[in-house]
């Protein structure tokens, strides 16, 4: 698998770190319980297209949000996000 | 059904084994059954069969997408073992681990379960304390396990390098002598054969699509052959739990599906005889009866449906392996492949209840499945019989999470990773 990341081109897998889903967002402090849990713990998990972040931990160390196919491994689209963040076609 | 044993092998060799009958029935689904398990897996067969034989509820059906053994059970590095701390999961793989000891009388087919022990090595003096901890939660729960020391990990380990110029020397580690290995193809034929034989229906190729309902109530499936009703459906489809779920309603689930791999050597004289764990690292190592190393290590660690890895857990295992055994340097890869983990938060199943009426649920293995087999199956069966859990699943709801009760054993928090 390679991930096209915004800033360095193509590279390889092995430089990535996988974050997680970016489907959740963290709910307000307070809250309440299930909503929280929620967040915490369930997952969608869906079989094909998946919002995801990755750090390219071992080049621009940038944190990107991946459109990936989780069956096919197929990337779509690839984003900077945080204070660098690049335009998010993802 | 006839009985194996050594009378019957000498019977069919003289007949020139020509009178050998298939081990079970290719069923065609009938329109409604008691009980409908969806999934024909280790723990979807092994439910039948305790089914069958503890609750005497034979009007059973299996159905399983593809063939028999044709996911997890058939992928999986076989390792059975009962080395775990918590009070509330010790229990269950001890009762999982005194099934497997019974296994092969009880269902009349040799699963070759082989108690050759598990080892798992310490590079720490604080790993070490670790599994001492590991240990006496072990014997407090009336289980055997060994400490062992550098001379005794060299007398048992030989081809071990236990040296300090070692990449990652080793200081000790735990040793559960019961553990150890079981043929996995053989565990999916054996519940199939053994269900089969007290009329459970095993449906091979068929896919289930959807779930019948009558309001909230689960009252069957839909399959790609046909509309199938039961008065209990229970599901156990491991990787494809959320995927299944989905179809139902639910898509909740405290779950990720990941791709595990697992590795094959080409076949050499016996040369390890215990099964091996790094800890500096994740690997897991023994020697099947073929003569192959079988091995494998992490997930690979994103979401994944696709049943096959990407290189980099190759070179880890492999990097991890020859830091263990050096000698191994020069022995080849013969295969390699992908399974689909049901990964929970805390890495512990779920066997429960619900999560709607007429509905029962068996997923979360992790890299636990294999060795849970006969006590999932068990629990699974006791659960869909009687409407509550038995005393030993009682602590896998699904409910856990939500109420803080999660099953962490290392206190690593919640990701979809444990091991
Ligand atoms: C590489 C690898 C190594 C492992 N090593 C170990 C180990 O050493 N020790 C250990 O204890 N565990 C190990 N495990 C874990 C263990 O193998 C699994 O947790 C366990 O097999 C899962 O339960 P199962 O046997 O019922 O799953 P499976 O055999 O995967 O059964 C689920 C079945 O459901 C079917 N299914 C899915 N969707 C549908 C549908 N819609 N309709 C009908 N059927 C459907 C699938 O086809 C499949 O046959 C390993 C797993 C892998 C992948
Ligand atoms: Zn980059």
């Amino acid at each position: 698998m390679r991930i096209p990341c915004p800033t360095c081109g193509p590279r390889d897998l092995r430089e990535f770190t996988y974050i997680g889903d970016a489907l959740r967002s963290a709910p307000a402090l307070e809250a309440d319980a299930d909503t929280w849990a929620a967040y915490v713990y369930t997952r969608r998990n869906p079989r094909g297209e998946h919002l995801e972040y990755w750090q390219h931990s071992h080049g621009c160390r940038q944190f990107l949000r991946v459109r990936r196919d989780t069956a096919t491994h197929v990337i779509h689209a690839a984003a900077c996000v945080g204070p660098h963040a690049t335009e998010d076609e993802a | 059904m006839g009985r194996y044993s050594i009378f019957a092998v000498a019977a069919g060799a003289l007949g020139g084994n020509r009178g050998w009958r298939p081990a079970w029935r290719k069923a065609v689904p009938k329109p409604s059954y008691e009980v409908v398990i969806v999934g024909g897996g280790g723990h979807g067969l092994a439910t039948a069969h305790y089914l069958a034989r503890e609750h005497g509820i034979t009007d059973v059906a299996v159905v399983e997408k593809g063939w028999i053994g044709s996911g997890n059970v058939g992928r999986n590095t076989t390792i059975v073992r009962s080395n775990y701390m918590l009070d509330r999961t010790v229990p269950f793989y001890e009762a999982s681990l005194k099934l497997w000891e019974g296994l092969s009388h009880d269902l009349n087919f040799n699963v070759m379960f082989s108690s050759r022990g598990v080892i798992n090595l310490a590079h720490t003096p604080a790993q070490m304390d670790i599994f001492t901890r590991r240990a006496n939660s072990m014997m407090l729960n009336g289980i055997a396990a060994e400490m062992l020391d550098v001379a005794g990990l060299r007398r048992r380990v030989p081809l071990l390098d236990v040296s300090p110029a070692a990449r990652f020397p080793v200081v000790g580690a735990i040793h559960q002598a019961r553990g150890g290995t079981a043929r996995h193809d053989a565990v999916a034929w054996g519940y199939a054969r053994a269900a089969d034989s007290r009329g459970v229906d095993i449906i091979e190729n068929c896919e289930v699509t959807g779930f019948l309902r009558e309001g909230d109530r689960i009252t069957g499936v839909r399959t790609t052959r046909g509309d199938i009703r039961a008065r209990k459906t229970a599901v156990a489809v491991a990787g494809s739990t959320s995927q299944v779920m989905a179809l139902a309603g639910i898509d909740d689930l405290p779950i990720e599906s990941h791709v595990l791999q697992a590795f094959v050597s080409e076949g050499m004289k016996p040369a390890l005889d215990v099964v091996v764990t790094f800890g500096a690292g994740h690997l897991y190592i023994s020697q099947s009866d073929k003569g192959g190393l079988v091995f494998g290590g992490d997930i690979d660690g994103y979401n994944s449906y696709a049943q096959r890895g990407n290189l980099p857990i190759v070179e880890d295992v492999a990097s991890a392996a020859l830091a263990m055994f050096p000698a191994f340097s020069r022995v080849r890869l013969l295969r390699t492949w992908g399974g689909l983990m049901d990964m929970t938060m805390d890495g512990q199943p779920i066997i429960t209840t619900g999560p709607l009426p007429g509905l029962y649920l068996n997923c979360g293995w992790c890299y636990e499945g294999f060795k849970a087999t006969p006590a999932s199956g068990f629990t699974f069966a006791w659960t869909i019989a009687k409407d509550e859990p038995h005393p030993l699943n009682a602590p896998f709801r699904l409910d856990r999470f939500r109420q803080g009760r999660v099953l962490d054993e290392k206190g690593r928090g919640p990701y979809p990773g444990h091991h």
